[in-house]
């Protein structure tokens, strides 16, 4: 029993092992060649992009430029997030997209002026010009790198070819170079033996499945010099981050802050003082018991009274803390609640991965109350549509409502009267603590939609911040 | 009136088994936790189930899910849940079977010993007692949707009055008006509700629910 018991064990790590050694061989003899000719077709694709944009530029002066050049760009553009994507699928390198963000205004401005100013942003974005001179460095260096990963194995098993078929060719009379071997003349004649064929390609072929890999490697470091974002821009990414965090630290903190002083004085005013009533009723009561049981029974009925006074408002202060239905069911269940308590007819849809993180349930949970609330009191909405969904480790929700819109969370250009501005923006600053970005999409006359995203896995430092 | 008891407080639970007693109900068994709640409810079958929302092993709606539990099993087991906070979300779970014999009440209410008594006596007769304060809430939001929306205002007071359990005539004492009158009312929200005619106690429930669900 025990030795087959111990035959397994030695069976299992060792198909394993196998079953590794022979992935790896493939990626290295038949994965990186792929790779490599797929990166020498991709470089000689960037020289053609390379031409169109500098032609479409020449142009600009017959105006034909102007509608050929932000074509080209696009192609520009697309050729190198596919070398991104292709970084992180075959290597495992993460090269961001350090394009700068087009404001709002310029991406919407229509008609010709909107198409100049678009374009001019484009061309102001150093990244572009980056872009286009690794178009270049890619169809030359590139392909050269790339060429050799792809030929090096293949140039191996050449080898071995040759060797086998040595004696055929030399009938035929052909005059063939491998390497330094010249193969033509019958074996013995040429400056090598037969034999050193196989010596150089078996040399080419395991030196190919080596450099294969490493070559495929350099190429998308390469790449990735070039365009993942400069070191200013780096630089200026986390001073952004650090400003940022900076910024919603010390918003947390006095929002924390303020909360704790309204339920101190909630506490004090309400539950406190009615216990301390209560208190000295029972005395009363105690004392009159014997004397007076009418004037105690009294007492006695307000002490009652005034326990479930305090209990009201203890109940309202929970439900301001942390609701009850929240912490029993989660975001998605306190969300229908909120629903149901709304004067509005709100529906609420639910694409949720049981419970997420309780700080995040929260937060989301009391944006969605206030953005409720503030529908309410604002919109002249009749229906209300909250969208809660997670994926790719952020909560989103979208609030969307069918009222007369001119929401804005920046307050100072909010219709006035409207008044939305600061209770949409105390909502950013609130999910800001958690990362959390807002938008909001409210144009004259409505519809208004208001989306949230916060990411949920709170160590995740990517956010994006424009 | 045979009784099963769920409550995780051992004061708040010896109170209440107290005040049952007191008003001639047997308790049949007085448990603290879920597992146990859920176990006497199948095991003893009783005239009705006072329970509490929270309770271990989680302090969630522990409570609340064994009763829904347990009415699955035992349909229309009569079953009153009280708890420190009422949600409509957690009253329309409970009225969902159209079964009837259901109760949600703050614990508060369990001060004024008779209508507390009162409320599992009507629940154990199949009716149901909602608490005011989830009425309130209704009443609060003023817009409702049809069919509930096409009740005049004092139909939708019936219809409130209605869903806390209160009979006819209590409605009529309450209202300060005739019975016949309240009759009227509750035939006409019937009507409007597209109840049809049937077992009167059955229909009430069904436009509590409607009520709810607006």
């Amino acid at each position: 029993m025990s030795s087959t018991r111990a035959s397994h064990e030695m069976a299992t790590p060792g198909r394993a092992r196998t079953g590794r050694w022979r992935a790896r061989w493939r990626d290295r003899l038949v994965v990186s060649p792929l790779q490599g000719w797929a990166l020498v077709g991709y470089g000689i694709w960037n020289v053609l992009v390379f031409g169109l944009v500098v032609i479409a530029g020449s142009l600009i002066s017959v105006g034909a430029g102007l509608v050929l050049l932000p074509l080209a760009l696009v192609l520009l553009r697309h050729s190198a997030n596919g070398a991104r994507r292709r970084a992180l699928a075959w290597t495992g390198i993460k090269i961001e997209q350090p394009y700068r963000p087009i404001p709002q205004d310029v991406a919407e401005a229509s008609g010709f002026a909107g198409r100049i100013s678009r374009l001019m942003a484009q061309l102001s974005d150093v990244q572009t010009w980056r872009d286009l001179a690794w178009t270049l460095l890619d169809g030359t260096i590139g392909v050269t790198i790339a060429a050799l990963a792809a030929t090096m194995v293949l140039y191996g098993i050449y080898g071995f070819a040759i060797g086998i078929s040595w004696p055929a060719l030399a009938g035929h009379g052909a005059h063939e170079w491998y390497g330094a071997i010249n193969v033509g003349t019958k074996s013995g004649q040429s400056n090598l033996p037969r034999w050193g064929t196989f010596v150089t390609g078996a040399a080419y072929l395991v030196g190919g499945a080596y450099a294969g890999p490493a070559l495929v490697y350099l190429h998308v470091r390469l790449t990735s010099v070039i365009l993942g974002p400069t070191a200013d821009a780096r630089q200026a990414a986390l001073s952004h981050r650090v400003a940022r965090l900076t910024e919603t630290r010390a918003d947390a903190v006095d929002t924390q802050a303020a909360e704790l002083r309204r339920i101190e004085r909630d506490l004090h005013d309400g539950a406190q003082a009615r216990l301390v009533a209560m208190g000295m009723n029972l005395g009363a009561a105690e004392a009159l018991l014997d004397e007076h049981p009418e004037a105690a029974k009294a007492l006695l009925v307000e002490a009652r009274a005034a326990s479930a006074k305090a209990l009201t408002e203890l109940r309202e202060l929970v439900r301001g803390i942390h609701p009850p239905v929240l912490a029993d069911r989660g975001l998605g269940d306190a969300v229908r609640a909120l629903a149901l308590d709304s004067p509005l007819r709100v529906e609420v849809t639910v694409d949720l991965p049981g419970r997420l993180e309780p700080a995040v349930e929260s937060a989301a949970y009391f944006a969605v109350s206030e953005l409720l609330t503030n529908v309410a009191k604002h919109a002249q909405a009749h229906t209300v549509r909250v969208d809660l969904w997670y994926g790719a480790g952020r909560l989103r929700v979208t609030c969307t409502d069918d009222g007369r819109g001119g929401a804005s969370a920046g307050g100072a250009d909010a219709v006035p009267g409207r008044g939305r501005g600061s209770g949409l923006a105390g909502i950013e600053r609130r999910i800001g603590t958690f990362d959390g970005i807002m938008a909001v999409r409210s144009p004259i006359g409505g519809p208004t939609e208001i989306t949230l995203e916060i990411p949920c896995a709170s160590s995740s430092a990517k956010t994006s911040t424009s | 009136m045979r009784v099963v008891l769920g409550e995780d407080l051992y004061l708040l639970r010896e109170g209440m088994a107290r005040l049952l007693t007191a008003h001639g109900c047997e308790v049949v068994a007085a448990v603290g936790d879920e597992p146990a709640l859920l176990e006497a409810m199948i095991e003893h079958k009783p005239d009705i189930a006072v329970v509490d929302v929270r309770m271990p092993p989680t302090f969630t709606d522990e409570g609340l899910r064994a009763a829904l539990a347990a009415r699955k099993r035992i349909p229309g087991l009569p079953v009153l849940v009280v708890s420190q906070y009422v949600e409509q979300l957690y009253a329309r779970e409970l009225l969902a079977d159209g079964a009837g014999g259901v109760g949600y009440l703050l614990k508060d209410r369990v001060f004024d010993a008779a209508q507390f008594i009162d409320a599992v006596r009507r629940v154990a007769g199949g009716g149901t007692a909602m608490d005011p304060e989830v009425i309130a809430k209704l009443l609060a939001h003023g817009r409702a949707q049809e069919p509930v929306g096409t009740l005049t205002p004092r139909e939708l007071e019936v219809l409130g009055l209605m869903a806390e359990g209160r009979s006819n005539a209590a409605i009529a004492g309450q209202m300060v008006v005739t019975e016949r009158a309240v009759a009227k009312h509750t035939s006409n929200i019937f009507a409007k509700l597209n109840l049809p005619p049937s077992d009167d106690d059955n229909r009430r429930v069904l436009a509590v629910l409607a009520y709810l669900n607006r």
